[in-house]
């Protein structure tokens, strides 16, 4: 048998081997198996090329998390086209400008979403093709659309396309210090290196039971996905409103009979506090993987007492690159430690180097920036040559370094100690935050003059946003009034957590806004 | 009375969520999670005083957008629980 050439074969080969094995669960909804998912993705594939989609499109995924998205997924991929998802909890005009920005030929819509998204990406230009799905469980609502599509024009069967190694696979959008969203582009090779990393790390049986705790729109999400499908385990789905509720979560996670979790600190800081877990069996749960922020020392020492029987690792690396670095927490973890752990040690699959402003070696364990090349790193972001440049370091040798913008140190046998971020870029929640995305959200509102946004290291939660504004009236908007705007502008977890109005902001001597000075002000 | 129910979860919301903000933007109907003032933290921890301050119990999937979006439906959905919270 061949190596497998592209991102989808991993599934394929999975469903080929054991169709009757089950492939995703929706806890409380339905189930499907690996033969079924791969008839119902080759089902969409067929009607997405009905519909246009060729090898080198784009094609949009505006869905919850489900199995029917999974589906879309697959579909997308077998029909050569790279698929980009969006959070379709967030304001419309944000996945409408995303969808325009990348010109995706056609758009999955859940059809809850449809009326608001199509108001909104008719205001910026030709409207995408649409195939809108009911949200229903167990892959009936696609099922239920491919239905009713083929009674009208039955869609012709078309060959999986067999993708090159640099075809793109899929877009994700991260925000962006312009204050619109930049799509990084992923190839097939960059995931499937990291793919293949994660098999010789975390070495998954085809018995294991994955969570997918993170949304399809952020890059944790194809560990979940794609590490699970190669290896022919089962996915099981957290939605959005599970995943945040700590008790509701601590039981399915014993219920599902999780062997490998995933996700963000955050919410695992949550199940110590609050999840009861003394209380459940937990026996199953071979590996713990975290990401995507700092975790607090003290809620991991929690969590390490509460189940004590797992692994656990901490992974770090921007959406750009997927994971390049990783830890073993060593447990149990000596109650006197407050100095979080380090990232770790650079994948098998990827090179990395710390280098000063100048883009030359530091010496020895010296501070500076985290630099990553190979297989995993991305091809660049969509339509942003410049900003594409700004982000490599190009070698004598012609090697790209993708510059991740951290600042690290490096002990003497290569383990990597994250310090902070070269720019304005924080995590939250595990989500990447631009601050000034958040500070250009705000000038979209016709009262506010001024607007700065900074970020404060916080105990409790790891970091606290502050929006320091002005108005052009006397009397400002009341903090109610512009925490609606905010939700209705800005993902939640973009919202600050606090709001101090000024008459004006301080400025400096060229008469730009005065960052330090408004540290001290808070 | 459930008016007393109301500015009680009023003066909490206002204490934990709002502070310095005008009491008199905050109604009965203003929308609390959607409307950005309450984040799903934010939503346990006010979930907790209800329970501590009444002496009723939550479900897991009663904590939603549906039942605490204002400070009515909160109202609505204790009165539900307690009858007694209305007298």
């Amino acid at each position: 048998m061949t190596a497998p050439s592209c991102l989808h074969d991993y599934f394929v080969r999975s469903a080929q081997r054991a169709p009757r094995a089950p492939a995703v669960i929706e806890p409380g909804g339905g189930a499907i198996s690996y033969g079924e998912l791969d008839a119902l993705s080759d089902r969409l594939r067929d009607r997405l090329a009905a519909l246009g989609v060729t090898r080198g499109d784009r094609v949009g995924l505006y869905m919850r998390k489900s199995i029917d998205t999974l589906a879309v997924i697959f579909g997308a991929l077998k029909a050569g086209a790279a698929y980009v998802p969006v959070d379709p909890g967030a304001p419309a005009a944000r996945g409408a400008y995303i969808m325009s920005n990348c010109a995706v030929k056609v758009v999955v819509i859940e059809a809850e979403y449809e009326a608001n998204f199509r108001s909104e990406i008719e205001k910026l230009g030709p409207v995408p093709g649409m195939f809108v799905i009911d949200g229903g469980a167990a892959g009936m609502g696609a099922s239920t659309a491919l239905d009713s599509a083929d009674a009208k024009h039955k869609a012709a069967s078309v060959k999986t396309v067999e993708a090159e190694p640099g075809d793109l696979a899929y877009i994700l959008y991260t925000s962006g210090s312009t204050g619109r969203p930049k799509g990084v582009m992923l190839s097939h090779e960059n995931a499937m290196s990291f793919v293949d990393w994660c098999s010789e790390t975390f070495e998954p049986q085809a018995d294991d039971r994955f969570s997918s705790h993170a949304p399809f729109h952020f890059d944790l999400s194809i560990l979940d996905i794609y590490v699970c499908m190669k290896h022919g385990a089962t996915l099981v789905l957290i939605s959005e409103s599970l995943g945040k509720d700590a008790p509701r979560l601590a039981q399915t996670i014993a219920d599902e009979r999780i062997t490998i979790w995933y996700s963000a600190p955050s919410i695992l800081s949550l199940l110590a506090q609050f999840g009861d877990l003394p209380k459940r069996d937990y026996a199953m749960l071979r590996q713990v993987l975290f990401a995507g922020e700092v975790f607090p020392v003290k809620h991991l020492r929690a969590l390490c007492e509460l189940w004590p029987r797992p692994r656990y690792f901490n992974l770090y690396g921007p959406t750009e690159t997927n994971v390049c670095t990783y830890y073993e927490v060593p447990t149990p973890i000596p109650v006197d430690r407050t100095k979080p752990y380090p990232i770790g040690y650079t994948c098998s699959h990827l090179r990395s180097r710390v280098v000063d402003d100048r883009g030359l070696d530091v010496p020895g364990e010296s501070e500076g920036e985290l630099c990553i090349a190979g297989r995993g790193v991305m091809q660049g972001y969509w339509s942003l040559p410049e900003q594409t440049a700004k982000g490599f370091h190009v070698d004598s040798s012609g090697t790209r370094w993708y510059r991740t913008g951290d600042i690290v140190t490096e002990a003497a046998d290569g383990c990597y100690t994250y310090l902070g971020r070269r720019d304005r870029m924080v995590k939250r929640r595990g989500y990447r935050v631009e601050l000034g995305e958040i500070e250009a959200g705000f000038y979209r509102h016709a009262r506010i003059k001024e607007a700065a946004v900074i970020a404060f290291p916080d105990e409790e939660a790891g970091v606290s946003i502050y929006a320091f504004l002005s108005c052009h009236d006397v009397k400002h908007p009341s903090l109610i009034e512009i925490k609606r705007f905010c939700a209705e502008n800005l993902p939640l977890y973009m919202i600050p957590d606090k709001f101090l109005w000024l008459e004006t902001l301080p400025k400096t001597s060229t008469d730009k806004i005065d960052y330090q000075r408004l540290k001290v002000m808070r | 009375m459930s008016d007393a129910v109301s500015e009680k979860i009023k003066d909490y919301l206002m204490r934990e969520f709002l502070p310095g903000e005008n009491p008199d933007e905050l109604t009965t109907t203003t929308p609390l999670i959607t409307g950005g003032i309450l984040d799903s933290i934010a939503a346990l921890k006010l979930v907790i005083f209800l329970e501590e301050e009444y002496g009723v119990a939550f479900e897991a999937h009663e904590v939603n957008r549906e039942n605490l979006d204002t400070i009515a439906r909160i109202v609505q959905l204790l009165i539900a629980k307690k009858p007694a919270v209305a007298q």
